[in-house]
């Protein structure tokens, strides 16, 4: 019987891979987390088949179809369309201003660690470097963490009804994405065009300008891009705790039971979000 | 085993890649193809395990028309074909244990082979397999992290499991070692000698082919150019084969870790690229 | 994501760009009544300043508490099941969106499509795509207000609302994912004779797997989130409470929940940030 010599020694008996306990708990844990939110989220299949499910379908249905697309109706609903692509934009454009000095400040390599900071004091780099980026990477994740529409119905509060709230929640909640995603971008950035600068003595500001500008910013017009993608998702939701937009009047809609209102609201939203995705993309695309 | 007449295979690029094979292969016959990179070998050995349709003319698998196969039918006679190719084409992720038994997915239960991968179907059967190609020790290993070699080792003993009556294999030793690749002909000459399969090989070395087996090919822009024993390959004929190929041939290897210019049925190495 | 420019944009179409965005900037900005002066001027301070002192110090009683711990629980348990369902949605949809493994591509070069079965086919596609687009568009609270008005109030609308539109997120990603994989393993799959459902269990979702499992743990982290919010519509877990304390100007309260969400939103992040490297 012809034969390849073994390359290694061989080890006769394999040991069917390493036996480690590890998966067997987690698996057990995750299982156990699961039967318990089955029974938390009073998830229970059998209220499909309990008496009105049905006619509640045939009802909702029956109601959506066929859409309303009289004149006036579309005509009333043009400006909350308009209003959430406004509210997208202006909300992208806020999370902008809060996201870039709160994502420089985040950026380790720019303030405190790193091939600039080498010369500089103890103190220095914890007093000028160090706290400020810990405060900004707190407030990040602040802002970040709170839901847009909690953002929403607070500032509806404080600033009244309208998309102004709608604006203000997209751009303090996605305002903390973006500053952790530039820092990130940035984090990652080859050091040495700013070592260079940095030692032909450029000031901080000179070295973001000519070292980190031009190497990030592809990366974050993209991302900032696909987050516009997402506001006007958002921006189209926030209407339901009353921040303007389409959102507002597919809540009255479905309050009312005017299915078919829905049905064409859902609509114009869809076009809408393609319109803006398609935009996105062809943009990201030449930049890519 | 094969008859081949006419067979044309024209990408959808236009690019022609067959332009005319006629070929004739009896049982148990040990062939190599030889020839320039781009003459079109790996397309023919494509549309001999009948994973690609030729664009014309006629392929014959053991006295049937490939052309007039059903789906079943057509993968019933691929479990007969057994295929090793350049690279090792096989699944990084799995075990070393479950990319050999592949092998019995012809003759497999589709439950049986879902079975089989939460606990193996008949282990043994792999570890003989891999014993013959020299590494039973890689049983349980994961399979991207063996080298280039040992997984060569491992598409070897798929194509043992799978037990085939024809052995095709593609360019089986451009990527591993020279001392290793004249050990992988040999055993596949060997192994497919005693079993009485049909061994047909694309080699990248005129040397191996010449002096391994009694039939040789010489294909070049996607035609035949000559079919004759071994002795009766001359040197003038390999200069023609390979003229003007010959260097570029050479640059072309640094290629490797991209696409292949040449051929559309090349594609970028697993784990490379796209 | 984008990487360097090979090549760059030219000039005019840069100027192009940049002046529609300025244009569509000044349009939002009269559009939506964006009044930073009067925000951040003496009176717009004042207010916020009046306000977010109403917040301090959160409510702790034990009742409030417990209030926000059980919220905390259920929009945990409604974000977990929710993204298991929508993983079981896209699952088997995904396939459906998935070209490669219908009628095009390597497992297709052996034989010619019948002309029917390939329409056939095309049409499955088709159909999966636009089931998928349609689970996908509509946005999860109207998903949510869609199955409180179906099944009643609670929990268990939210997990339906969270699993169909998630499911149909998922679905077009797998999708993606599955087209993207190797063909080289499949191609010697295939060869030894294997069928496609094989070769997809062998070939393919191997090589998914990796990726599946972090696009539903990125999908859970977006969907605690979203599970905050659908009690506003009813459909159970934090957001109802939220609602409930914003409309009877509970501020206290409201911070406190606030603090809960902050907590459970950090939690699940850690904990998706940590089965990723463990798994992927």
């Amino acid at each position: 019987m012809a034969r390849i010599p073994s390359a290694a020694p061989a080890d006769r008996f394999p040991a069917s891979g390493r036996r480690s306990r590890f998966p067997y708990l987690l698996t057990a844990i995750l299982a156990a987390s699961v039967v318990y939110s089955l029974r938390a989220a009073q998830v229970d299949p059998r209220r499909f088949f309990e008496g009105d499910v049905l006619a509640n379908v045939a009802r909702f249905v029956r109601g959506a179809l066929p859409p309303e697309l009289s004149r006036e109706f579309l005509g009333l609903m043009l400006r909350p369309a308009l209003e959430t692509v406004q509210i997208s934009v202006m909300g992208t454009a806020i999370a902008v201003l809060i996201g870039i000095p709160l994502g420089l400040l985040a950026t380790s390599s720019l303030t405190w660690r790193g091939v600039l900071h080498e010369r500089a004091s103890r103190a220095g780099r914890w007093g000028l470097g160090f706290v400020p980026y810990a405060l900004a990477r707190a407030a990040l994740s602040v802002f970040r963490s709170i839901p847009e529409y909690v953002w929403a119905f607070m500032f509806v509060r404080a600033v009244g009804l309208g998309p102004f709230p709608g604006v203000l929640a997209i751009g303090v909640a996605y305002g903390g994405m973006l500053g952790k995603v530039y820092s990130e971008i940035l984090e990652s950035m080859n050091p040495r065009p700013l070592e260079t600068l940095h030692a032909a003595g450029a000031s901080r500001l000179g070295v973001v300008l000519y070292g980190l500008v031009p190497q990030a910013l592809p990366n974050v017009v993209a991302y900032t891009l696909y987050r516009w993608e997402c506001a006007i998702r958002a921006s189209a939701i926030l209407g339901f705790v009353g921040a303007g937009g389409l959102g507002q009047q597919i809540e009255l809609s479905m309050r009312m039971f005017q299915f078919n209102e829905v049905l064409t609201l859902l609509a114009v939203l869809f076009v809408l979000v393609a319109a803006v995705d398609f935009a996105s993309a062809r943009i990201r695309a030449r930049l890519a | 085993m094969y008859e081949l007449s006419g067979v044309r295979k024209v990408f959808a690029d236009g690019s022609v890649a067959l332009d005319g094979i006629s070929l004739t292969v009896g049982r148990g016959e040990h062939v190599a193809f030889i020839g320039p990179s781009g003459a079109g070998k790996t397309t023919l050995f494509r549309i001999l395990n009948l994973t690609l349709r030729p664009t014309a003319g006629r392929l014959v698998f053991e006295g049937q028309d490939a052309s007039g196969l059903s789906d079943a039918a057509l993968r019933r006679a691929r479990t007969r074909i057994g295929t090793i190719y350049q690279q090792q084409n096989l699944v990084g992720r799995l075990r070393v244990v479950h990319n050999v038994l592949a092998g019995n997915l012809g003759r497999w239960s589709t439950l049986e082979a879902a079975a089989s991968l939460v606990r193996p179907r008949s282990a043994g059967q792999a570890a003989t397999a891999l014993e013959r190609v020299g590494i039973p020790e890689k049983l349980y290993a994961r399979t991207d992290e063996l080298s280039g070699g040992q997984q060569q080792r491992v598409a070897i003993a798929r194509v043992l499991v799978q037990d085939p009556d024809v052995l095709l294999a593609d360019e089986p030793v451009s990527s591993v070692d020279p001392s290793l690749a004249v050990t992988i002909v040999s055993l596949l000459r060997d192994l497919s000698h005693e079993s009485q399969k049909t061994l047909l090989m694309n080699l990248h070395s005129v040397e191996l082919a010449l002096h391994y087996f009694p039939r040789v090919v010489g294909i070049r822009d996607g035609r035949v150019r000559f079919d004759l024993a071994p002795e009766k390959v001359s040197g003038e004929l390999l200069a023609e084969l390979y003229a003007g190929d010959r260097d570029e041939e050479q640059a072309l290897e640094r290629f490797q870790d991209g696409k292949n210019p040449f051929g559309g049925a090349c594609r970028p190495l697993p784990g490379f690229g796209a | 994501m984008a990487r360097l420019p090979a090549a760059r944009p030219s000039r005019a179409w840069a100027l192009w760009v940049g002046a529609g965005f300025a244009a569509l900037l000044l349009w939002s900005w009269q559009g939506t009544g964006v009044d930073l002066a009067s925000l951040f001027g003496r009176e717009g301070l004042r207010q916020i300043a009046v306000y977010v002192r109403k917040l301090f110090p959160p409510d702790l009683s034990a009742a409030a508490l417990s209030a926000a711990g059980a919220g905390a629980v259920e929009t945990f348990a409604i974000s977990l099941i929710g993204s298991l369902l929508a993983v079981a949605i896209a699952l088997p949809m995904s396939l459906l969106a998935t070209r490669t493994l219908l009628y095009r591509g390597i497992l297709f070069e052996g034989r010619r499509l019948h002309p029917g079965a390939r329409a056939v086919r095309l049409g499955f596609y088709a159909a999966g795509k636009a089931a998928l687009n349609v689970l996908r568009t509509i946005p999860e609270i109207v998903w949510a207000l869609i199955f409180v008005f179906v099944v009643g109030l609670g929990p268990f609308p939210g997990v339906l609302a969270l699993g169909v539109h998630t499911g149909g997120v998922l679905g077009k990603l797998f999708g993606e994912v599955l087209e993207d994989v190797d063909p080289a393993p499949l191609e010697a799959l295939q060869a030894t004779g294997a069928s496609r459902v094989r070769i997809l269990i062998y070939g393919v979702l191997p090589q998914a797997l990796p990726q599946f499992v972090s696009y539903a743990l990125y999908r859970w982290e977006v969907n605690i989130r979203a599970a905050a919010v659908l009690g506003f519509v009813g459909a159970g877990g934090l957001g109802q409470r939220i609602y409930v304390a914003i409309s009877l100007f509970h501020e206290q309260e409201l911070m406190t929940l606030i603090l809960a969400i902050y907590a459970i939103v950090t939690l699940v992040d850690a904990l998706s940030a940590y089965l990723r490297s463990r798994l992927v």
